[in-house]
């Protein structure tokens, strides 16, 4: 049987785009990881059976979230600027974007020092530290990732292999990097401020 | 098929055919009401008068308890729902295909007319199955009220069932009884309600307690207690087996629930709240018993054997069996467990305590008289 | 033979020889690197389908072990050990090794061919899925040979396919069983997702023209809420093992009841992927008999919006199910309750799919073709399989029948009864589109005969012995518990079963090379892949259709008739 009688015709047809959508189920599957974690952290909250306990070792994470929440802000300063197709400013407001997600990576390092080596608290001291270690250290695990993709675009781009046509890659990662802060609010939320006082 | 009951001299399990039993169980309630005249004014410890009738064929649609009659009710309703869904459907699919099979030749030319749908018949076809569902839901949510919530008489016995790797830890919190592997639980009427609570919890990892003809099961989770009633309206030994895996003899965790006439069950209860008489002519028996370290793992009331990691031997020979289940307490099953437990029950956590002959000789001697 | 199109084996004609999948590399080594570097869906989707039929093969024989084990009480064919490890890898590796891959192979092959686009939206993503859900399940097969050595079950995983908590925590499970098990299946679930997203991706974004939701055939709508369920429960399933591994590796406290956790947490967080995860094997046999039962019944799908809505519905309700697997743990009456509610509410759009597959019988010309026949079985199977889900989901009668050889019968019938034999359904329909030949019918109704017997002497006696009280997980009971008959019944069934599925896979080879040639379109279909050569092209379709209906190529061969016109 031919085809000729199934030609395309001349009407156009529009496609939602494929990086989109796959990235959208990307956050999707991840929020999926990342609820379960949640849920064993609530489920365990007062729980423990012995300390330290959330109230006794932890502090608001001001500096954490002020360079995360930071960078979400950065990197869409740095998406207009490469809209506008000002490369400079886009090179400048991206390398803090990844400057400041490597400093909450950082800064993620001194607190889990102080938790282990001062207040003695493990992942397998107690039901917080197994719960509190996991959720956290899996959203860190996300910002590394991100840290390594935002590294990635900004070495392309400084060595000129980045086109205009990879403006739905940089896009892509941006959203990614969006998701990642928006994890990171929920573990406040669930961590610092709900948990914060057990 | 044995009748009277001889402790100690059981030969396997016994085979039997529905209807077999169920004349015997007849005879057999009859003589233990005048067995049981007479042993109260004897007062004698060994029974004759026990229903002995072994229940080894637990079929869930002939209940002989009041949970297990409730849930009898429910699951006829629902079989019978099913069961008209399914000849009304299964009639249709068959009268389809015969009726509309292709007849070849001229008429396989056109092809029938192509109908897309219908909203109205898929319409009617959605409301029996919602109508049914809304009908069953109510009566499940009854069904569920009526086992979980029970208005269990005030004096309902409880007892205590720890699920151990691969043996059940019995006890009888208000008679200070422990046992092992082995429950018994007073017969109740129907114009004089007599249930048991079971509360179920484990000492290492998830079980499950099941005995059909008694009650659905429940699970027995560590850190997690549950509860379940029975209240069993006939006589008799009801088997049952743990119901989640828990390791390498999940399959020989097997459960006896013996039900007694009142009067009988009080005398067990005293029986087992008894501790054992001392007998000089197993005292060699006894000895090796603890030089051995048995005691590190068994509890034996009246000795220096104190251990909780196994089950407690107070009144080991008045059990009907040993391993949970998996062999008859008698002489030469006996004798192949202390000589090697892993013979009976491979993967039991009771290790080779690598007895001589003469070790076994005496401490099954002393076993056998810890009625 | 109407409109010229041959409808049966015997009329097709003898065009030139169709090269197989594979042919135009000729050495053995340019096959298997071809095999090795391809990111061409059609390929991928052969070896998907390869890797099923293979562990099925393996795991079908761990049955074959476990039922004559079962054959007579105090039976002492292999130790209570190997038993274990025998039913927790048949289990894990039907549902993960053979099950998954099948319906990713045949959503591989068949997906972009309906929706007219030359390949999934990211090939090389679509072969790494593909060789980490194999080298997920090597992994897992390793754990024979690994650890404590070649001597049987040695480290194979031995607490049941749903691992429960406490039993997997170091203290009860020594040595690397538990540890096989939850890597080998992160692996095998990172390929599933990323499977999972393709697909979706390729529905969405690659549709030819004129293709919109509406007019997509109904094997890709079941695709595509199976991939959703994959993409958004299969993570559950990661993330406890991601805990187990933790707790197994740095002694974290996530079940350890010891320290306050709690083993119940463990089941809620493996229900909310299990119960899906039934719903993803389902839903693309819901979609393969929906492509079948209307080609063979010569009328279109009955009802095909109900169906799509059927279908969503049972995607999203299947997320809120998941304790009824739970009924006799210990929970609330107003759970029990709400999670008995919920599962009856998931019979109805079930219950009225077989409504709708009637409804395309009636009044139609009813071919019995092999592809049919399979068709036809899975109606009444999957029928007494949602009729014994619906008793399953009465609570009360669950704390009866749960954790029995009922609950065994209930999910073989759905599986084996529903799954494979649509499975089976598909392979009938579509070998012929994936090298060019038919399948022996001889050979083929030998298969379908022999297996529905071999079946149902199989599972229907389990119901009985479930009823009788023999739980599941034992590897021997009692004499006179009443349960010998029906497990002999049984393994006699299984040993049957087994002949069959030897006589279909010496089916699948043998036709490659000398079954009838197919052509294009064989079964006088309607979808976009018989408007292509059989088997394909590299590229699909010379020119990218464009489609005005749910059924374009019936709009080719009836001008004068076209589904755009009613639709």
């Amino acid at each position: 049987m031919s085809t000729e009688y199934l030609a395309a015709a001349e009407t156009e047809w529009k496609l939602p785009s494929p990086r989109k959508v796959a990235l959208i189920l990307v956050i999707l599957t991840e929020s999926a990881l990342f609820t379960i974690f949640v849920v064993a952290y609530l489920f365990y909250l007062g729980k423990s059976l012995n300390p330290p306990y959330p109230h006794e070792v932890l502090e608001f994470p001001w500096l954490g979230s002020f360079l995360l929440f930071g960078s979400s802000a950065t990197i869409v300063l740095a998406e207009k600027n490469l809209k506008k197709g000002a490369v400079v400013g886009f090179h400048v407001w991206w390398a803090i974007t990844a400057a400041m997600g490597f400093g909450f990576l950082i800064y993620t390092g001194f607190e889990w020092h102080k938790l282990i080596y001062e207040d003695g608290l493990t992942l397998g001291t107690n039901l917080f530290g197994s719960t509190y270690y996991s959720l956290v250290g899996l959203h860190a695990s996300h910002v590394l990732v991100g840290f390594i993709l935002l590294s990635m675009i900004l070495i392309f781009s400084l060595t000129g292999k980045l086109q205009h046509r990879h403006h739905e890659h940089v896009e892509m990662v941006s959203w990614y990097w969006h998701f990642v802060d928006g994890v990171w609010a929920v573990v406040v939320l669930v961590v610092y401020i709900i948990g914060g006082n057990s | 098929m044995e009748m009277n009951w001889n402790r100690g001299s059981r030969h396997g399990h016994e085979r039997q055919t529905p209807v077999r039993f169920r004349r015997f169980s007849l005879i057999q309630r009859n003589r233990s009401i005048l067995g049981v005249a007479a042993l109260t004014l004897q007062n004698l410890a060994n029974a004759s008068a026990q229903d002995s009738t072994i229940r080894a064929v637990q079929n869930i649609f002939d209940p002989l308890s009041a949970p297990a009659e409730i849930l009898y009710r429910i699951s006829l309703l629902v079989l019978a729902t099913c069961a008209i869904i399914f000849l009304v459907v299964a009639g249709l699919l068959t009268y389809a295909i015969i009726r509309y099979r292709r007849k070849g030749g001229a008429d396989d030319l056109e092809e029938p007319p192509q109908v897309y749908g219908s909203a109205a018949i898929e319409l009617a076809w959605t409301v029996p199955p919602i109508l049914i569902v809304v009908v069953l839901v109510l009566v499940t949510a009854r069904t569920i009220g009526e086992i979980q919530k029970p208005k269990l008489p005030n004096d309902a016995e409880q007892v205590r069932i720890i699920g151990h790797r691969f043996w059940w830890e019995v006890r009888y919190p208000k008679y200070d009884v422990v046992t092992a592997d082995e429950i018994h639980v007073p017969l109740s009427d129907r114009s004089k309600r007599i249930a048991t609570e079971f509360v179920l919890e484990s000492a290492d990892v998830i079980h499950g307690f099941w005995v059909p003809q008694l009650n659905g099961k429940t699970m027995l989770v560590p850190n997690h207690t549950n509860t379940m009633w029975v209240e069993p309206y006939k006589t008799g030994i009801y088997l049952g087996n743990c119901t989640v895996l828990c390791g390498a003899q999940h399959a020989n965790m097997l459960i006896r629930v013996v039900v007694d006439t009142p009067e009988r069950y009080q005398q067990w209860l005293n029986e087992q709240k008894a501790t054992p008489a001392d007998d000089q002519s197993v005292e060699e028996g006894k000895r090796q018993f603890i030089a051995n370290s048995c005691g590190a793992c068994h509890d034996i009331g009246g000795t220096n054997a104190k251990g909780v990691f196994g089950p407690d031997l107070t009144h080991f020979a008045s059990r009907q069996t040993l391993g949970s289940g998996v062999a008859a307490n008698n002489e030469e099953n006996l004798r192949s467990w202390l000589q090697d437990p892993q013979v009976l029950k491979p993967g039991c956590l009771m290790p080779n305590m690598k007895l001589g002959d003469k070790q076994v000789q005496s401490i099954l001697a002393y076993l056998r008289t810890l009625k | 033979m109407p409109n010229g199109i041959p409808i049966t084996a015997k009329e097709i004609g003898t065009e030139a020889n169709p090269a197989r999948p594979g042919q135009e590399h000729g050495t053995l080594t340019g096959w298997i690197q071809d095999l090795v570097f391809t990111v061409d869906h059609k390929k991928l989707g052969l070896m998907y389908l390869g890797m099923g039929w293979l562990f099925f093969v393996v795991a079908g024989t761990m049955a074959a072990i476990i039922r004559t084990q079962l054959f007579v009480p105090n039976n002492h064919l292999v130790s209570p050990q190997a038993f274990n490890s025998l039913f927790t890898m048949h289990g894990t590796s039907m549902i993960f090794f053979v099950a998954m891959p099948m319906i990713f192979g045949l959503a591989n092959y068949m997906v972009p061919l309906q929706i007219g686009a030359r390949d999934m939206a990211f090939p090389r993503l679509n072969a790494f899925s593909f060789w980490l859900t194999f080298f997920g399940a090597c992994l897992m097969f390793f754990s024979y040979v690994g650890a404590p050595g070649l001597y049987g079950a040695g480290a194979a995983p031995d607490v049941a396919w749903f691992a429960l908590a406490p039993l997997t925590s170091r203290a009860f499970s020594i040595g690397t069983s538990v540890d096989y098990w939850s890597l080998g299946l992160l692996v095998t679930g990172v390929g599933s997702v990323t499977g999972g997203i393709n697909i979706m991706v390729t529905i969405f974004c690659y549709r030819c023209k004129g293709m919109t939701l509406y007019r997509m055939p109904l094997f890709v709508w079941l695709s595509l809420v199976t991939m959703f369920l994959v993409v958004t429960f299969l993570p559950p399933l990661s993330a406890a093992q991601i805990m187990l591994v933790l707790e197994r590796f740095f002694g974290a406290k996530f079940f350890e009841t010891q320290a306050g956790g709690s083993a119940i947490l463990w089941q809620h967080f493996f229900w909310i992927f299990g119960h899906p995860e039934v719903y993803i094997l389902v839903l693309p046999a819901f979609g393969v008999i929906s492509e079948v039962v209307p080609v063979f019944s010569r009328k279109p799908i009955f009802g095909y919006p109900m169906m799509v809505a059927a279908s969503v519905m049972i995607g999203f309700v299947s997320a809120g199910v998941w304790a009824h697997h739970m009924f006799t743990i210990g929970m609330s009456s107003y759970s029990i309750t709400f999670f008995a509610f919920a599962t009856m509410v998931i019979a109805v759009p079930t219950g009225i799919k077989i409504f709708n597959w009637l409804g395309t019988m009636y009044g139609g010309k009813i071919r019995l073709e092999l592809p049919m026949l399979w068709a036809i079985a899975f109606l009444f199977q999957f029928l007494i399989a949602g009729l014994t889900g619906i008793m399953l989901g009465v609570a009360p009668f669950d704390w009866q029948l749960n954790d029995s050889y009922f609950v065994i019968a209930h999910f073989h019938y759905v599986i084996v009864g529903g799954i494979i034999f649509a499975v089976f359904a598909a392979s009938y329909y579509w070998y012929p589109k994936a090298f060019g030949r038919m399948l022996n019918k001889k050979l083929g109704i030998w298969h379908f005969w022999l297996f529905t017997i071999g079946f149902h002497l199989t599972f229907d006696p389990q119901h009985i012995a479930g009823i009788l009280g023999m739980p599941r997980r034992i590897y021997t009971y009692q004499a006179g518990r009443g349960w010998e008959i029906w497990n002999q019944i049984s393994t006699i069934g299984a040993f049957i079963q087994g002949i069959a599925a030897l006589i279909f896979v010496i089916n699948l080879i043998v036709s490659a090379r000398k079954g009838a040639i197919a052509g294009d379109d064989p079964w006088d279909a309607w979808t976009l892949e018989w408007a292509t050569s059989s088997p394909p092209p590299d590229y699909n379709f010379e020119q990218l259709p464009e489609v005005k209906s749910r059924r374009p190529v019936w709009d080719l061969k009836h001008p004068e008739d076209p589904d755009w016109k009613f639709e």
